[in-house]
C-alpha cells in the first residue's frame, strides 16, 4: 500500500480544528501553550458551543490567544480576566465564559480576582497554564517557582527564606465552596493530553448544568525560560515540576463516593 | 411630568439606573456613595427588570467586571469615590482603549490618599486629563443638583454608546449626600438579545460564528497599525469637543465679573452672585456641565467683553488651568479654592471676587 | 517487512521542529529533517513511513497542530 492510498479524506483521523485560527502559534517550539488551546477548542467545537462561547485571554505568552482561538474573545488586564469573565458571564448567563491564564497572571497579580470568582461559585471555566515562570517578560521568578529554581530574578535559585514559597492555586481554590471541578494535568504525553480534554469537557459540562466554578490546571512547560530543548524540559517537568504539583482531579462535587 | 421623589443624589443616580434600562452594575463600597450600591440591592433591580447588581472584591474588580459586560455591549455602570476611582484608572484605560461604553460615577471626597470623607472637587485633573495611562478622554459630566444625578445618568449612556468611549458623572459628596426633589424619568426596556445583536452585534461579544468572530482588545503591537489606531481615537475626541460641550450660562448677559464653577461651588456661586448684585455689583456664573469636553468657546465669548474671571473650585485650583487656557493673559483670572473637604461660603466667594478681581480691574 | 496502516502530513512550513512528535512516535517513523523550513526549522517528516500505525500520538502533542493523522480502516493482511 503507497502512502498515496492511505492519505485519503475517508482515512483521516486527526486533524487541526477549525476553531483554531491559520495564524502560526506565537509560542516557543516545543511549549505546551499550543496543545492547550487545542483542547480548550476541540471541547468547544465537539460541544456545539462555539457561537454561545466567550473566552477571556490574560497578559503574558497566551495574551494573543484571541488571534488563534477562533470565536468571540476579550482581552483582559494582567490578572483580571475572572473579574472580566464575571463581568461578560453575569449579563450573558446562558453562554459559555472561560478564562485562559498563566501562573504570573493568575496566582500573583491577579490573585485576588480569582478567588473571588472561585468563591460566588461564578459559573465560568479557568485554563490555568503553570509553568513556574514569567515566560512573556523573560523567564523571572513567578509564584509558582519552585523552592532552589532558577530564574532572571532568582539566579542563584529561589531562597524561599527571603523570596517565599510556591503558592498552591488549585489546591487553594479546591477547598472554596463556589468551585465545582478543580483538576490538574499536563499536555506533555499522549495519556495526559487525553486525561486533559477529558477535565477540560467535564469543566465546561459543569459550566452548562451551571454547577459552580471549574478548574483546570495545567502543569506546563517553559524551554525557553527554564533553557532547555523541549524535550529536555518535558523531563525536568516530570522530574521535578509534578512531585510538587501532583497530577489528578482534585475535586468534583459529583464524583461517586463507593 | 414624571414621578416626584424626594431624594439623595447617590439614590437618585441609582434610581435612574434601573429606569434607564442598565443591565449591570458592579461596585464596591466607599463613602460617600456607598448608597448607590445599597439602594440598588434593596430595590430588587433583578426582579423589576433583569438587571445584574453585583458587590465585587474589589474597585479593581468592578471595573473589569464593567469592561466585560461593556463589551458584550450591554449597558453597564459602576460608582465609586475618590480612592476608589484612583485604583480603577487602570481598567479605564484598557475600556477607553478597548472603545467601550460604559458609564462611571465618582462622587469626589476630599485627598490625596485617603484624605477625608467629606465632599471635594480635586479629582478634575483625573478626570479630565487621564488618570490612566495613555493618550484617551473621557465624556465628563457634572450634576449640580440632585436632578442632574438622575438625568445624566441617561445622558451619559446615551453619549457612551453614540460614541463607544466611557462616560463619567463626576459628582461630589455634597451632591450625592444632599437631598432634593427629583424629577424621575419613565421606566426604559432593557434590549433584548435580538436587539442587542441588531444593535451592537457588529462589535460586541455575543457570542458568532467562526472567522466571523469579535474580538474586544486594547493591544496592537505593531506600532505603525498603534499609531493608527491612537489617530483614529484622536478623531473621535475631536468630534466630542466639537458637538458635545454642555454649559449654563447664569447672568452673564449684562455681567462685569464672571464666576467659573461646577457641581457644588456652582450652586454657592449662584447665592455669590444674588449677594453681589444686591450690592450692584454686576456678577455673572459660567457653570460648564461638561468638565470634558470644556466649554473653551463660551468662555472665549465672555472674555471679549467681561473684566474678570474667578474659578471656584474645591481644590488647590485645577478647572482654572482650562480657563485661563481659554482666555490667556489676556484678562484676569483667579483661582479661589478650599479643601480636604471645606465647603467655601458664599460670603467668602463674594468677598474675593471683590477683592482679588474687582478691586484689580476697576 | 510491515506494511504502513497509516501516515502523517505535516505542515511543514508552520512546524517549529520541537522534536516531542520524535519521542512519542511508539514505532520511530519521524525525524527531523536535514533541511530547514522558511522559518528556519528543521521540520518533522516521516522518515519509516512503512511503520506508520496511524496511532495519533504525534499529533496529540504537537504544540503548533501542524500534523494530520490517517489510518487504514481495515488492518492490512500480512501475507
Amino acid at each position: 500500500m503507497n502512502i498515496e492510498d492511505i492519505i485519503k479524506p475517508e482515512n483521516l483521523v486527526f486533524k487541526k480544528t477549525g476553531l483554531l485560527t491559520e495564524k502560526p502559534l506565537s509560542y516557543c517550539p516545543g511549549c505546551g501553550h499550543g496543545v492547550a488551546h487545542r483542547l480548550v477548542m476541540e471541547v468547544i467545537e465537539e460541544m456545539g458551543i462555539e457561537e454561545k462561547t466567550i473566552g477571556i485571554a490574560p497578559v503574558g505568552c497566551s495574551v494573543l490567544a484571541y488571534e488563534f482561538m477562533n470565536i468571540d474573545m476579550q482581552q483582559a488586564a494582567h490578572g483580571r480576566a475572572p473579574a472580566v469573565a464575571t463581568g461578560v458571564k453575569r449579563v450573558l448567563p446562558d453562554h459559555f465564559v472561560f478564562t485562559y491564564q498563566g501562573d504570573g497572571d493568575l496566582a500573583a497579580i491577579g490573585t485576588a480576582e480569582t478567588i473571588h470568582a472561585c468563591n460566588r461559585g461564578e459559573n465560568i471555566t479557568i485554563i490555568f497554564i503553570n509553568n513556574g515562570i514569567y515566560g512573556m517578560t523573560g523567564g523571572q521568578m513567578a509564584p509558582t517557582t519552585l523552592p532552589g529554581m532558577r530564574s532572571s530574578t532568582s539566579p542563584y535559585g529561589r531562597d524561599v527564606a527571603s523570596m517565599g514559597h510556591p503558592l498552591k492555586m488549585t489546591e487553594l481554590v479546591a477547598h472554596l465552596p463556589g468551585t465545582c471541578y478543580v483538576a490538574r494535568h499536563a499536555v506533555h504525553t499522549p495519556a495526559n493530553v487525553t486525561k486533559t480534554k477529558k477535565s477540560i469537557r467535564k469543566a465546561f459540562e459543569y459550566q452548562r448544568d451551571k454547577k459552580g466554578l471549574s478548574f483546570v490546571e495545567i502543569v506546563s512547560n517553559c524551554n525557553s525560560g527554564w533553557k532547555m530543548t523541549p524535550v529536555d524540559s518535558n523531563q525536568w517537568m516530570e522530574e521535578n515540576m509534578f512531585p510538587f504539583y501532583p497530577l489528578g482531579v482534585i475535586k468534583d462535587i459529583d464524583a461517586k463516593t463507593k | 411630568m414624571g414621578e416626584l421623589r424626594l431624594m439623595k443624589g447617590n439614590e437618585a443616580i441609582a434610581e435612574a439606573a434601573i429606569r434607564a434600562g442598565v443591565d449591570a452594575y458592579y461596585g464596591y463600597p466607599i463613602t460617600p456613595q456607598s448608597e448607590i450600591l445599597e439602594y440598588l440591592m434593596q430595590e430588587r433591580p433583578e426582579e423589576r427588570t433583569g438587571m445584574v447588581v453585583l458587590q465585587a472584591e474589589s474597585e479593581i474588580a468592578s471595573i473589569n467586571m464593567v469592561y466585560g459586560a461593556a463589551g458584550a455591549g450591554k449597558m453597564t455602570m459602576t460608582s465609586s469615590s475618590s480612592p476608589g476611582m484612583s485604583l480603577m484608572q487602570e481598567g479605564i484605560s484598557y475600556i477607553a482603549g478597548a472603545e467601550l461604553p460604559c458609564l462611571l460615577v465618582n462622587v469626589v471626597r476630599g485627598g490625596p490618599g485617603l484624605g477625608t470623607i467629606q465632599p471635594s472637587q480635586a479629582d478634575y485633573f483625573q478626570s479630565t486629563k487621564g488618570g490612566g495611562h495613555g493618550d484617551y478622554r473621557l465624556i465628563v459630566l457634572a450634576p449640580s443638583s440632585v436632578q442632574e444625578m438622575s438625568d445624566f445618568v441617561k445622558l451619559g449612556f446615551e453619549l457612551a454608546f453614540k460614541y463607544r468611549n466611557p462616560a463619567l458623572i463626576q459628582s461630589d459628596g455634597a451632591i450625592g449626600q444632599m437631598m432634593e426633589k427629583v424629577e424621575l424619568f419613565d421606566q426604559q426596556p432593557r434590549l433584548t438579545m435580538d436587539q442587542l445583536y441588531e444593535k451592537y452585534g457588529s462589535w460586541a461579544t455575543l457570542g458568532h460564528k467562526r472567522n466571523d468572530r469579535r474580538i474586544i482588545t486594547s493591544l496592537e503591537l505593531e506600532s505603525a497599525r498603534q499609531e493608527q489606531f491612537n489617530f483614529k481615537l484622536q478623531a473621535k475626541y475631536k468630534a466630542i469637543s466639537e458637538n458635545e460641550v454642555r454649559y449654563e450660562s447664569i447672568m452673564c448677559d449684562d455681567a462685569d465679573y464672571i464666576f467659573v464653577a461646577y457641581g457644588t461651588s456652582a450652586r454657592i456661586c449662584q447665592k455669590s452672585i444674588q449677594l453681589g448684585r444686591a450690592k450692584g455689583l454686576k456678577l455673572g456664573l459660567l457653570r460648564p456641565i461638561t468638565l470634558w469636553p470644556y466649554p473653551t468657546a463660551p468662555l472665549q465669548e465672555l472674555a471679549k467683553r467681561v473684566k474678570g474671571f474667578l474659578a471656584v473650585e474645591m481644590s488647590a485650583g485645577q478647572m482654572v488651568e482650562d480657563v485661563r487656557l481659554a482666555v490667556g493673559n489676556q484678562i484676569k483670572v483667579e483661582h479661589y479654592g478650599r479643601f480636604g473637604g471645606m465647603i467655601p461660603s458664599p460670603e467668602e466667594v463674594l468677598h474675593v471676587m471683590e477683592e482679588n478681581i474687582i478691586k484689580g480691574t476697576k | 517487512m510491515a506494511k504502513a496502516r497509516g501516515a502523517i502530513v505535516v505542515d511543514k512550513e508552520k512546524c517549529k521542529g520541537c522534536e516531542l512528535c520524535v519521542v512519542v512516535c511508539p514505532t520511530n517513523v519521524i525525524r527531523l529533517a536535514q533541511e530547514v523550513n522558511g522559518k528556519g526549522y528543521h521540520f518533522a517528516y516521516m522518515e519509516i513511513p512503512v511503520a506508520c500505525t496511524g496511532c495519533t500520538n504525534c499529533a496529540l502533542v504537537c504544540p503548533d497542530s501542524v500534523i494530520t493523522v490517517y489510518r487504514l480502516k481495515q488492518p492490512v493482511s500480512e501475507n
